[in-house]
This record gives structure tokens, sequence and C-alpha cells, in this order.
């Protein structure tokens, strides 16, 4: 069953793919098939949306067969919670697709989707059995319901972002353009961190250390990537391993600050590469396949997203989750970290909408403001999760 | 203060910006504009009006919805900078919180401490920015709301044309049969489920007008959650406490002022079987045993009626339940949490007086650690006086030998052993691996025999008067925003005059659907399609940078 499940997940990642292509045909298409009108392109969009149901089906599949497997829903740890995440953001699209029908947005969202079902598979996969504070039906209410409301906010975001590369002038190096290229950088850091993973996965490598850990006491740790950063007082036990260059303190994990580096070092010769490639900013040019997009349509479709989406994770986020807390943990709010991003991220949306209902932040300030959102949506998922211990440190 | 009359001959109050009778723009600024300011229908709003008295200025200063985005700024930056370094609930409650920050952190958790960060979310500025979000929250409501109300409450049909020109979409057609097409335009309409109203050739279609009380719904719910969690601070709101009860044992619970006991008849911790086909992978991962149940069979009684506080109070059974992690026991407005335990704590000890010579052994004692008795008599001229008692034994500064709590987790005694050879009594020093003669060669001594544990457990108590507040004020809130965001209230005027047809429109958001209807009405009636002026500006404005 459990393989099934993996297999299922494999076929959704390639749909996706496959997808995307078809997505990024409909929409780069138009220009060569223009003697036959406007309407001709649009057979690619449907193609990539028939691929993008028959994933999410694949997907459905993996998500039914590994209950089936584990017994619980598999939302419990950082693999399948980010998975499901993923999933999420495909069902997001599926329905703005269904009111919008942007092509362009298809193109922009899959890989996205793809991106992070791939960050997903670095982490351990198997099926853990649940600890006791998990064990309860709001497990599956509070983390599906909040998965599904980020999944949506995170189409603002890739609306937004097709808004900023449709509309920002490339031509002018300013500070708009750093931003949108330093957005490109940080995707292109994740599509390296997970090539990174494999490559050195692949061969096998390992690197343990003796250390002491942040309360003074002897422990273990080992590195599935060179170590660049080492840990506290860490000694070396693998021959013919490097030495690390820099040691942490006790208090960071070293081991993740160091495949940070990495990802960062690589995303930095990836787009250096892109970049000659091009020769141009990866904004620019991608700008000129969007010619055809309508700016106010775009910036329409990431307000609703996020109108559509707000209120879902407020429920999931917020409201299932103090229910669950006065469950499980007696109190309905206790100011845990990933408590209180998930309190931040509500007040950034919350910012949002008033300032674009009252102060008339539309386009371009509202794109920026759906950026930033997603941007604290992935901090609350990675950084709070792996960096901020609490009592959400599950995985 | 003038109330302004307009050309229709309606009177409105000072402040107003759209006529409420035809919705011609009052002042010049929208006489000149190309589009009308449409939120709150122009209508006078306090804040915007009056600005002379200090209620004026602090009603208008909480009324700002700049105000309001700052305070959900500010509000928003504070959460997540007390996110940094642990606060105080969380680092353990053995350590001094000033050197512990400045160990764990260095330099920056100094800081930190320092300016009050590590108890942020209790700090008195943090309440005050929460409070001000109230006050802005029930003020800018107002505000708005009740002229909102009035406006959409009473808005006539039949508008200015000068109001009609200055939608964002609007559009004119030549008809040759106006009646035909204004029947035609109802049909459509209605089969869009919009109310539809007629007065003198002129046509208001109208739906989703209850989303626009979305909003105030949603904030009128936030404040009644707001006050919910500020009356935690009220005595009497709020039991936070925890008791320790024994196997076998029954507590009073705190907080009941004596009317509830909890027995703890069994406590057991559950481990996942590392040989399971499913976790196994997982299991050996984990590298230790992962814990599936912590479990407290416990029963809650009642005093009795009759018995008198102070008594040995008789008890009633009222239930009976298993406590788990995520199944608290509930009852009464209080509920009982699994929150912590301690496995195989001592509970008997029991040693043997034996002869040394013989290795006779003469009888045997069981001591109850946490109630021992003075004397033990064992008959025919034996007897053991237990002459101190440590339940948490260790020498103290000066040496002698103290105890460190009541808490019985090494224990150690002093024995006086009577014999029909010693009436005077033997002494003896008892520990954990350790057995002393306090004077002389001993004949006598006490064996260690056996040992009984227990295991505790340590449940919460908590009472939580302001649930219902919490629960009603977050429900409001939930509908309030389905309400605003999942509905868009929509507006199609159609005007008539001779052969000319006008048709405008507004949305309040969501404007695609609003121009599908549009679009509908026009394949239907011939109707021209209107035209947005805000895509029509934007792609000017486009052109001109291009």
């Amino acid at each position: 069953m459990e393989t099934l499940s993996g297999n299922l997940l494999l076929i959704t990642f390639f749909m996706y793919l496959l997808a995307t292509i078809f997505f990024t045909v409909s929409v780069t298409g138009k220009k060569w098939r223009n003697k036959q009108g406007d309407m001709s392109g649009n057979r690619w969009g449907t193609f990539g949306f028939i691929t993008t149901i028959i994933g999410f089906v694949s997907a459905v599949g993996y998500f039914v067969t590994r209950w089936m497997a584990a017994g619980h829903a598999p939302v419990s740890n950082m693999f399948e919670y980010t998975t499901f995440l993923g999933i999420a953001l495909s069902f997001a699209f599926i329905i703005l697709y269904g009111i919008y029908k942007t092509n362009v947005l298809g193109m922009f969202t899959m890989p996205i989707v793809m991106l992070i079902i791939a960050y997903a598979s670095v982490f351990p996969s198997e099926v853990e059995p649940l600890i006791p504070a998990l064990q309860s039906n709001w497990l599956k209410i509070h983390v599906t319901t909040t998965a599904i409301g980020q999944g949506i906010l995170s189409i603002g975001f890739a609306a937004g972002l097709i808004y900023l590369v449709r509309t920002l002038d490339f031509t002018a190096r300013g500070k708009k353009v750093f931003w949108l290229e330093f957005i490109m950088y940080s995707l292109v850091s994740v599509v390296s961190f997970v090539l990174i993973r494999y490559i050195f996965a692949i061969a096998n490598y390992e690197a343990s250390f003796q250390y002491v850990d942040e309360n003074g006491n002897d422990a273990e740790m080992t590195y599935n990537l060179p170590p660049i950063l080492g840990p506290n007082e860490g000694e070396l036990l693998t021959d013919g391993a490097m030495q690390p260059l820099l040691s942490m303190p006790a208090w960071l994990r070293s081991d993740d600050a160091n495949t940070v580096l990495w990802s960062l070092l690589a995303g930095i010769v990836l787009y250096a590469l892109l970049r000659l490639i091009l020769r141009k900013p990866i904004g620019g040019a991608i700008q000129p396949l969007l010619k055809g997009i309508h700016p106010e349509t775009v910036d329409e479709v990431s307000y609703r997203a996020i109108a559509i989406g707000f209120p879902v994770f407020t429920l999931g986020g917020l409201i299932f989750a103090m229910i669950w807390a006065q469950i499980a943990w007696t109190r309905f709010w206790g100011w845990d970290p990933k408590e209180v991003w998930a309190l931040v991220t509500f007040l950034f949306y919350a910012a949002y909408l008033h300032l674009r209902l009252s102060k008339g932040w539309h386009g371009e300030r509202s794109a920026w403001l759906c950026v930033i959102g997603f941007a604290i949506i992935m901090f609350n998922l990675i950084f709070v999760n792996l960096v901020i211990a609490g009592l959400h440190s599950y995985a | 203060m003038n109330e302004i009359k307009c050309d229709c001959g309606h009177v409105n109050p000072y402040g107003t910006q759209l006529c409420q009778n035809c919705g011609k723009p009052l002042e010049e600024k929208g006489k000149n504009a190309s589009m009308v300011d449409m939120r709150y229908e122009g209508a006078a709003r306090r804040s915007q009006t009056y600005n002379k008295s200090m209620v004026d200025k602090i009603w208008n200063f909480f009324s700002s919805v700049k105000v309001g985005i700052w305070i959900i700024v500010l509000t928003l930056v504070a959460s997540s900078i007390g996110t940094i370094f642990p606060q105080e609930m969380y680092i353990p409650n053995t350590v001094d919180p000033a050197e512990h920050y400045k160990d764990e952190y260095g330099i920056a958790g100094q800081i930190y401490y320092t300016l009050g960060f590590h108890n942020l979310y209790g700090s008195w500025w943090y309440m005050a920015l929460i409070a001000s979000l109230g006050i802005s929250l029930i003020i800018a409501s107002i505000d708005r709301v009740v002229p909102l109300y009035k406006a959409l409450k009473n808005q006539r049909v039949p508008r200015n044309e000068a109001f009609l020109k200055r939608q964002r979409l609007f559009g004119h057609t030549t008809v040759r049969d106006a009646d035909n097409t204004l029947d035609k335009a109802k049909a459509v309409l209605k089969g869009k489920r919009y109310n539809i109203r007629e007065e003198n050739g002129s046509l208001l279609a109208e739906k989703g007008r209850f989303s626009r009380w979305g909003p105030y719904v949603n904030h009128l719910g936030l404040v009644i959650f707001l006050t919910g969690a500020m009356l935690r601070f009220f005595p009497g709101m709020y039991v936070d406490d925890i008791v320790w009860v024994r196997e076998g044992e029954t507590e009073v619970i705190p907080g009941t002022d004596g009317q509830y006991f909890i027995e703890n008849e069994r406590f057991i911790v559950e481990l996942y079987d590392e040989n399971d086909e499913t976790f196994q992978e997982a299991l050996e991962r984990a590298g230790g045993p992962t814990v599936k149940n912590f479990q407290t069979d416990a029963v809650l009684y009642k005093r009795a009626d009759t018995s008198v506080v102070g008594t040995t109070p008789e008890l009633e059974e009222v239930k009976e339940e298993d406590i788990r992690v995520n199944h608290p026991l509930r009852f009464d407005n209080f509920a009982l949490y699994q929150l912590d335990y301690k496995l195989n704590e001592l509970n008997t000890m029991t040693f043997s007086l034996d002869n040394r010579e013989t290795g006779e052994s003469i009888d045997t004692i069981e001591i109850d650690l946490f109630d021992p008795k003075d004397e033990y008599d064992l008959g025919d001229g034996y007897k053991v006086v237990i002459d101190s008692y440590f339940p948490n034994f260790e020498f103290n500064d000066d040496g002698e030998p103290s105890t460190t709590s009541s808490i019985p987790d090494n224990p150690a005694f002093i024995f006086q052993m009577f014999s029909p050879e010693h009436p005077d009594g033997e002494y003896s020093f008892v520990g954990i691996q350790r057995n002393e003669d306090v004077f002389k060669e001993n004949d006598y001594q006490m064996s260690f025999r056996d040992v009984n544990t227990k295991n505790v457990t340590a449940l919460t108590v908590r009472k939580d008067l302001t649930l219902p507040f919490i629960i009603v004020g977050a429900s409001i809130f939930m509908i309030g925003l389905i309400q605003g965001s999942y509905w868009s209230h929509r507006r199609i005027w159609i005007k008539q005059k001779d052969k000319d047809v006008w048709i405008a429109g507004h949305a309040n958001k969501h404007w695609e659907s609003l121009r599908k209807d549009f679009q509908s009405l026009s394949d239907e009636t011939g109707l021209v399609m209107p035209e947005d002026k805000l895509k029509q500006k934007n792609d000017k404005e486009s052109e001109g940078k291009g």
C-alpha cells in the first residue's frame, strides 16, 4: 500500500510537469498560431487543465492509500504536510482556473506546486506512528483546512508574480527589478536545494560528528552534505570527509544551517548560469511571453484568491487550531511560535485587505504584498518548524 | 453646519458627497472627476464631517482605516519579535531568566531580556496595542455602518445621469424599442437572481447587499472575542492549577472549594510495538521507544451534601473515566488534562529486624514512606522506633543529615532497635545503599527486604469561564468573514429616456463577475457592453509609458 501510494505521488509529479509544459505552450504559443485567431492557443490550456486534473486525482489516490496504510490522515510530519500543501495548492489552482480560465496562472502555479512536492520529498517519508498529542480527529480537520487555506493564498502569490513580471520595466535597473530577481533567485535556490540533496544522496555521502549539544551533553550528528558549517565543538568521525570551515553555536541546528548555506550557494551558481544564458534578468526574459495578459485580470485573480483563501486559512489556522489547542494543550492560545506566526499571517492578510479596500492598493503594490504574504507562509512552514523549536516541532 | 440642497430638490445633511436621492455629485471634486467615489455611497460620515472637540479628534483618530492598518502592522511586528527567543513561560522554571537568556543567547539574549521581550505578550504595551485594536474596530465600524445602512436602505431607483456616467462600468445605447429592451433586461437580470425595482422608466437591479455587512459583523465578532480574552483577568473567571495524584489515592481538586475529588486508580505509559510492520522503519530511525499513550484511569467524586467542610469528607462517585492526552475529563465548567507523570515513585519499604550473630529474622515492618509510624511493636520485647526520617536524603552544608523535600526520592532512616538484650535500643542509619551503626557494633540490624512503587500522574485543572465569549465571538467573526468574502454586492442601473438607454454598474468587489452579468445582458438585449473606465485608464497609462 505504501509503495502504491509513493507511485501515485510520482505520477502526480510528472502529470504536473506535463501540465506546466502544456500551459507554457498555451501562453507562448499564441504568437505562432496567430493566424487562426485568438482562441487557438487555448486548446493547449485545456490539455494542461486536463493533465492537472489527472495529476490531482492521482494525488488524492496517494492521500487515500497512505491514509489506509498508516491508519491516520497523512498530515502528521514535514514530508506529509509539505506534500499536502503542494496538493492543496494545485486544488486551489483548479478552483481559480474554473472561475477565470487563465492559462498563464497554470504556467506559474504548477512549477511552484512541483517545487513544493520536490521539497517535501527530502524529508524522511516513512509512515510514522502518532504521538499522543496528535491522536485526535482535529489533526485532520485543523491541518487540512490550514493547508488548503495556505494553498489558496499562495495562488495570490502566483498571480501577483505574474502581475509583476508582466508590468515591471526591466530595462531600468532599480529596486523593483532587484527584488523581483531576488524572488526568482529564491525559487532557483529551492530547485538547487532539491538537486543537491539528490546528487549527494545518490553518491551516498555521509559525514558524522561528535559534538556538544545545547544542554551540554555529547551527541552525534550526521550530515548528508559536505560540512561547510560544523556543529558546536564538533569532532569529525567519518574518514575522508571534509573538515568544516566554521563551527556553529549549540542552539542552532548546524546540519540545517549547512544545508541552507549549500542551497544558497548552489542557487547563486544556477542563477548566474541562467543570467549568462538569457543575457537579461529572468523576469525580463519571461516578460515578452506575457504580452497578451491583461494585468487587471491577473490582479483580480490574485485578489480573488486571497478573498477566498483568507477565511479558509482563518478557520483552519486559527479557529480550528484554537479548538484543538483547548482540547490537547488545555488552553486555546499559548503564544507558541507556530501559533504566533499563524496570527502574523492572519494579521498580514487582514492588513492587505484593508489596504486594498480602503486605501486603493491595487495592481503593483497589491502584488508585492502577495509576495510578502507567501514568504510569511513559507517562513512559518520551514523556519518556524525547523529552527524555532516549539510545541509544533514534531518533525 | 449647512445642509446641502441638490438640484433635484433633495436636502442632504452636511458632509454628503453624493445626493441621497439622485446620486449627483455634490462637491466640486466629485463633479470634475471621471468616476464617483462610491465608498459608503458618498454618505456623510461623522469622522469626515466634524473635527472640533476632543471627542471628535479621538473619534476621527480611531475611525481612520490608516490608523487601523498601523495598529495591525505594529501588532504583527511585535508578535513576531516575541518568537525570536522562547518566551519566559517556555524556558525551564528552575533557572533564573536573567541568567538563562544571557547564557543561552549571548548579548542578543541579554538585550531581549532587558527590553522585557521575554514576556512580550503580557507586557503593558502589547496589551495597549490590542486594546487600541479593539477601540479602532468599534469606532471605525460605527462610523461607517450607520451611514452606509441608511444610504443603501433609502436608495432611490432613478439616478442622475451625472451619477451613472461616472460609474466605472457605463454604457449608452440608442434603441428602437425601449420598452421591449427594458422588459428583456428585466427578465435576464431576474434569471440571474437580481432584486429588481422599477420607477419611471428607471430600473435598479441589486444582489448580494447583505455581503456589505460582512466586515461589520466580523468586527463585532472580534470585539466580543477580545472582550472575552480580557475577562480572563477578572478573578474567578480562570483557573490554572496542577494536581499530582498517586495511584490508589484521592486528592481534592484545587479551585473547586473542596467540592470535587479525583482518584487515580492507575496510571500507564504505553509504547509502540517496535516490531509493528507499518511503523518499523520510522521507529528504528527514531532510535528509542515512541510513546503511544499516557493514561490515568480516574474516578471523580463530589463531596456529599451532608458532610461538613473540614471533617473527613463523605464522597459520592460522579463518574469514572480515562484521562488521556486529547481526552480531558470534564465536569461542571472544569476540565482535567493529562499533563505530566512520574513512574515508579517509592511508596513503601519493607525491612526486617535481624539478629546479626544468628542471622535469625525477628519480624518485618512495612513503612509507608508518606506516613511512617513512630514505632512498630514486634512483641516479645522487640520494637523498632523511627528516630529520624529523611524522605529525600542529603548531608546539608553543616555535614548533618537532612532532607531536601518531602517526596521520597532517596529515603533514609535512623532506626532505634529495641530487643530484650538492648532495652535502651541500638541506633542504626539506613538509606539506599547504606546501612551504618551509629554508635557502636550493634547486635541487631535492619535489613532491606522489599520496596513498593507507585506511578504518579499530574493533571492540569482548568476552568475558563471566558470560553462562551470566545466561542460566540469567533463564530460571529467567521460568519461575517464568509459573508463579506464569498458574496459581492452588485448593482446595475438602467435608465431610459425615449430611445436612449443608459446602463451603469457597480460592484464592491469581484468586478469580473459583474462584467459577466453585463455580458449576458448585452447578448440578450442588444444593449452595448459597458466600458470599464479603470481598464481604459490603465491601458492609456501603460501606452504612455511604452
